[in-house]
């Protein structure tokens, strides 16, 4: 065998072949293989086509294991890190008003945000099923792209992994994000006082909703969408106004109720809930009666509950109005002493009964 | 939403309440007004419609929940025909959660088994089109609401000629239950608020009975808090005028004589049982379905090997004395304890329709509890030890 001279580098042919070869990769199959998770040239296409070039930004363009950031410029923003992490596994992929990208970014964004953080840099981790469509796959990285370009994050890393048809339900995303929280700012739902109030940023239920009628399980047909939007914008309105903001919380899977039942129990402070309060769209409510579902349990993807002393109410909701994913803002319930860690719900006739934590998932009832 | 808010508007149900107070100064004693339909159940704890009303009406939850009256080894069958090799078990959601002797259907379907959440027994049709290797069956309950649909998706399958489709029929009749009731002498009811779905079905005239041979009243209701506070409002006016009839306070829905169609298509399909185990109530004569012999290859129960065992309820679990209105659910000893809707015991603590799961989940701070909790102790209870993980071990 001819070993080629060291310097068969500047040969035009060895030239243009190494051009080739560092070129970026472009993924030529048109569904998810097995060698798409291989670890070989074919994930380096998929990393390169897919994710590099939608999340183009100059931490993952580093192509390292990690993704290093400078302490000094962080510790300027504050004086603590929030991290956190979220996996999404939503069927279908794609939904009226939002889908599994958006949602992937928008979640991690709104779980630092009701920290009082600055969500700054997201990880994205995809399990693949052997048969997705490039093309599903393409739209939501499309989607991610444009939901951290809204949110002002960077994706800066990530790990993408393929397992067998059937192992997997199409296509499942991890996000894990990290945010700085000011100095001064402490919120956390062991803070919540008799005396405080509680704000919601508008209707419950919609993702919920929306997310039930696109299964197309029950022959029903709304103009309902998902609420999917990052908070992270409306949080630092209503952190402007008042610091003194004693909890947050995107009122996400288990809806509006179980938020508040964790709230409750954290602080070992008793709730009480105006009905008449607290806003759901007559659509909602409709697909609620036929089903015997609650909406106080529905999943929502841009709601945010916020508790505060009393005194600030006003100033917090008029700040909220002003903002577009606060113009819906209400003022749904108080914070009561008794019965500790119980959230109750004064009902428009003015009874009142428990709403508690959900067991399982809700089931439609037979008749 | 039109036809829904114009039953829930505050004004309209305060005067209701305050017409109720005033009929209520008129009795001569306090009195007990059973619902028998788990939907009114649910409404009355959704609303808090118990806490608006004076104390001298005292509501009691009758067995109108078809989930609550399952009983275990019913539930065990179902089991049984889903672990089949190559059945799909479709099932409404709220009974997935119903514990058998030993497990649910949840947990059977963590387990390997087939089973299929649908919202109409039609698409568990669907389902059998779609996979005609396979065996389907549809785990068939309630009273006569969701029967008419059961029987025409068996017509349906037999007009197709779809031969890997069957039923497994747990229908049961209100009427034959509600008999039982009146003749337990521990029963002291003055009057019933009548099931709103059931009635569009059968009609009001198969209540003549109530009022004509056990001399109380019933009205039928609908299920939005001013139907419910309208019907109450209806029988204390019946009470107070030493009147006992049939009235039907549905009328936007509840025809006198039913629904012919859905009546021709129950007949059609089912037979009544000679018998059929309630939970909580034991056997009842003539109280439920099964499925005619002309439509015998639809039939989960001859096409399958079920253990078909009568399973006996946990002695501590009190659901029949509940479900009778004998009791109240705090009065049971394991209530909010070893019974909870995460480990429900008995079955009125899985359904949100149940007695037991609503004052759990809705009620149990409620004033009524606090009131009668402190007048009364807890009832006693043999010394069986109570289940670890909170389903029976019997």
């Amino acid at each position: 065998m001819n070993i080629p001279p060291p310097n068969s580098i500047q040969n035009p042919l060895f030239q243009k072949i190494e051009q080739a070869r560092r070129r970026q990769g472009k993924i030529q199959d048109t569904h998810i293989t097995l060698a798409h998770g291989s670890g070989g040239k074919a994930m380096r296409d998929l990393i390169d086509d897919i994710f590099v070039s939608n999340f183009d930004n100059p931490i993952l363009s580093q192509l390292e294991d990690q993704a290093s950031f400078n302490l000094a410029s962080l510790m300027q923003q504050g004086d603590r890190l929030a991290f956190t992490t979220d996996s999404y596994v939503v069927d279908p992929l794609f939904f009226p008003g939002s889908d599994i990208g958006e949602l992937a970014v928008n979640g991690t964004v709104n779980d630092l945000a009701v920290s009082g953080a600055k969500p700054l840099y997201l990880t994205c981790s995809v399990i693949l099923e052997e048969g997705l469509p490039v093309e599903t796959l393409r739209r939501v990285a499309a989607s991610m792209k444009a939901a951290a370009e809204k949110a002002g994050v960077k994706i800066v890393t990530g790990d993408t992994k393929v397992v067998h048809r059937g192992a997997a339900d199409k296509l499942f995303i991890n996000t894990a994000g990290i945010g700085i929280i000011p100095q001064g700012v402490s919120i956390s739902a062991r803070n919540i006082q008799p005396g405080d109030t509680i704000i919601i940023n508008g209707e419950i239920g919609n993702h919920g909703t929306a997310i039930l009628i696109a299964r197309g399980e029950l022959a029903l047909e709304t103009n309902i969408e998902s609420d999917c939007q990052p908070l992270h914008s409306l949080v630092e309105t209503i952190l402007h106004v008042c610091p003194q903001v004693h909890a947050m919380r995107d009122a996400t899977r288990g809806g509006l109720a179980t938020v508040l039942n964790e709230f409750a129990l954290s602080s070992n402070v008793g709730i009480r809930l105006f009905e008449e309060s607290i806003p759901v769209r007559e659509e909602v409510n409709g697909v609620c009666e036929i089903l015997g579902l609650d909406p106080l349990y529905l999943a929502n993807e841009g709601k945010l509950v916020v508790v505060m002393p009393g005194k600030y109410a006003e100033t917090v909701l008029s700040a909220m109005k002003l903002h577009p994913a606060g113009k819906d803002a209400c003022i749904i319930g108080e914070v009561i002493t008794s019965p500790p860690g119980i959230v109750l719900l004064k009902t428009v006739f003015g009874a009142e009964r428990i709403v508690d934590m959900l067991v399982g998932d809700q089931l439609p009832r037979i008749c | 939403m039109k036809y829904v808010d114009e039953f829930r508007e505050p004004e309209k149900a305060e005067a209701l309440c305050r017409e109720i107070a005033k009929l209520c100064h008129r009795l001569e004693k306090p009195i007990k007004i059973m619902e028998v339909c788990g939907g009114h159940t649910h409404s009355i704890f959704k609303y808090g419609i118990e806490e608006i009303l004076p104390p001298a009406i005292e509501l009691i939850h009758g067995p109108g929940c078809p989930v609550c009256v399952m009983p275990k080894g019913r539930l065990d069958d179902a089991i049984a025909i889903s672990q089949n090799h190559n059945v799909i078990f479709a099932t409404f959601g709220d009974a997935m959660r119903v514990p058998g002797s030993k497990t649910t259907l949840l947990q059977a379907r963590a387990q390997g088994a087939d089973i299929r959440m649908v919202y109409s027994p039609l698409d568990s049709l669907q389902i059998a089109r779609d996979n005609p290797d396979k065996e389907v069956v549809f785990f068939a309950l309630g009273f006569e609401t969701t029967a008419p649909s059961t029987a025409f998706t068996i017509l349906q399958a037999a007009a197709e000629e779809i031969h890997n489709f069957s039923m497994f029929s747990n229908h049961v009749l209100v009427i034959p239950a509600l008999k039982a009731l009146l003749d337990n002498p521990d029963l002291q009811l003055d009057g019933f608020v009548g099931p709103g779905h059931v009635s569009m079905v059968i009609g009001t005239d198969p209540y003549e009975f109530i009022s004509q041979q056990y001399n109380k009243p019933i009205v039928v209701s609908g299920f939005e808090p001013l139907d419910i506070l309208q019907s109450i409002w209806m029988l204390l006016q019946q009470l107070v005028e030493n009147r006992c009839e049939v009235e039907n306070q549905y009328n936007r829905i509840v025809q006198k004589s039913g629904n012919t169609v859905a009546l021709q298509a129950i007949n059609k399909v089912f037979a009544v049982r000679d018998s059929f185990d309630w939970r909580g109530l034991g056997d009842i004569p003539y109280s439920g379905l099964k499925i005619q012999s002309e439509y015998a290859q639809f039939d989960a129960e001859l096409k399958f090997t079920i253990p078909n065992l009568k399973v006996a309820d946990h002695k501590a679990c009190k659901c029949g004395e509940i479900l009778k209105g004998v009791l109240k659910p705090w009065e049971c000893k394991v209530f909010g304890t070893a019974c909870t809707p995460e480990t429900p015991i008995g079955t009125c603590m899985v359904s949100s329709e149940g007695a037991c799961a609503a004052y759990y989940k809705y009620g149990r701070l409620s004033n009524i509890a606090k009131k009668t909790i402190a007048q009364k102790p807890k009832v006693a209870i043999t010394q069986e030890p109570l289940p670890a993980c909170g389903f029976s071990s019997d």
